[in-house]
C-alpha cells in the first residue's frame, strides 16, 4: 500500500499533504518528503494534513515526533491539521494530543502565522 | 453418527476458524496482514474503533518481528493464526528469528516524548493477554488474546 505525499507553498512555509497508509514500509517516504522541507530552511511554519491517513502506526507517530522535533531546532511551528478518525484514535491511545498543535482545518492552521 | 454430528454442531458453535496467513518479514506485507484481519474481526463482532485497536496492535508486533527476530531480513516469514471461540479472539504470531526477551520488553513512559517505543503499549492496550513463548526450537510464539465481552463500540 502507498502513501501519497503532496508538498505545497503558502506564505509562511510548507503544507504536506499526506494520502494512505502510514506504516513501517511507508513512514521513510513521510520522512524524506519532511527532511526536503527541513533542509530548505527559512519557513516559519509547517502544516501537516492527515485529513487522508487511513492507517498510522508507532512508526507514523515517531516520524511526526521528529518533525517537532526538527521544527523546533528550526523556530519553526508544526501544525496538525484534519486528523482522520484513525489518527485520532492513535493520538488518544499515544496521549499525543495536547503534545502537537491540532487544527480542525488548513484556514484555521494557517490563522495567525 | 448422532453423536459424531451434535459433536460437530458444538464445535462449530464453540469455535471459529483458525485462519491462517503465512507473510513475508518485509514491511509492504503488513497491509496485507492488516486486509486480513478486518473483515474477520468484523465477522466475530468487534466495533470499527475495537477492530482498528485489534489491527494496529497485530501490526505492532509484525514489525517487531521484523526489526527485532529477523534484524530487517525481509526473506523470512511471520504465520499469523487467527482463532475464536465464544469468550476470546486469539491471534498468535509464529517467527522463526532471534527470540524475544520478555524481561525487555516493555512500553515506554508516555510522558517521555521521544520517537518509537510505542508498539509495546499498543499492544498491551488492544488485548487483554500477552504471552511470549520462547520454548520453541526456533524462533518465537506471540500468543495475544482479547476477551469478547470487552467490545467497546
Amino acid at each position: 500500500m502507498k502513501v501519497e505525499i503532496t508538498t505545497q507553498k503558502f506564505g509562511a512555509g510548507s503544507i504536506l499533504l499526506i494520502k494512505g497508509d502510514v506504516d513501517m514500509n511507508s513512514s521513510p517516504d513521510v520522512r524524506s518528503s519532511l527532511d526536503e522541507i527541513f533542509k530548505q530552511g527559512g519557513a516559519k511554519a509547517l502544516l501537516i494534513n492527515l485529513s487522508g491517513v487511513r492507517y498510522m502506526d508507532s512508526s507514523g507517530i515517531a516520524t511526526l515526533v521528529e518533525a517537532m522535533q526538527n521544527c523546533m531546532k528550526q523556530g519553526m511551528k508544526l501544525r496538525l491539521v484534519e486528523l482522520s478518525p484513525p489518527v485520532r484514535d492513535v493520538f488518544e491511545l499515544a496521549r499525543l494530543s495536547s503534545i502537537f498543535e491540532i487544527f480542525a482545518n488548513t484556514g484555521e492552521a494557517q490563522a495567525g502565522l | 453418527m448422532a453423536e459424531d454430528r451434535r459433536r460437530k454442531t458444538d464445535m462449530t458453535r464453540n469455535e471459529t476458524g483458525p485462519v491462517t496467513l503465512i507473510v513475508p518479514s518485509h514491511p509492504k506485507y503488513l497491509y496485507v496482514v492488516r486486509s486480513a484481519l478486518y473483515p474477520i474481526l468484523t465477522d466475530a463482532g468487534f466495533g470499527r474503533k475495537d477492530a482498528r485497536r485489534i489491527i494496529l496492535a497485530v501490526d505492532e508486533a509484525c514489525s517487531n518481528i521484523i526489526k527485532h527476530a529477523y534484524e530487517g531480513d525481509p526473506t523470512k516469514s511471520i504465520t499469523m493464526t487467527v482463532a475464536e471461540d465464544a469468550d476470546r479472539f486469539i491471534v498468535r504470531l509464529r517467527d522463526y528469528g532471534k527470540k524475544a526477551d520478555p524481561a525487555k520488553i516493555a512500553p515506554r513512559d508516555l510522558a517521555n516524548i521521544r520517537p518509537g517505543g510505542l508498539g509495546t503499549l499498543f499492544i498491551g492496550a488492544a488485548f487483554d493477554t500477552v504471552t511470549y513463548d520462547t520454548n520453541q526450537e526456533q524462533g518465537t510464539l506471540l500468543t495475544l488474546e482479547k476477551k469478547k465481552q470487552r467490545v467497546n463500540v
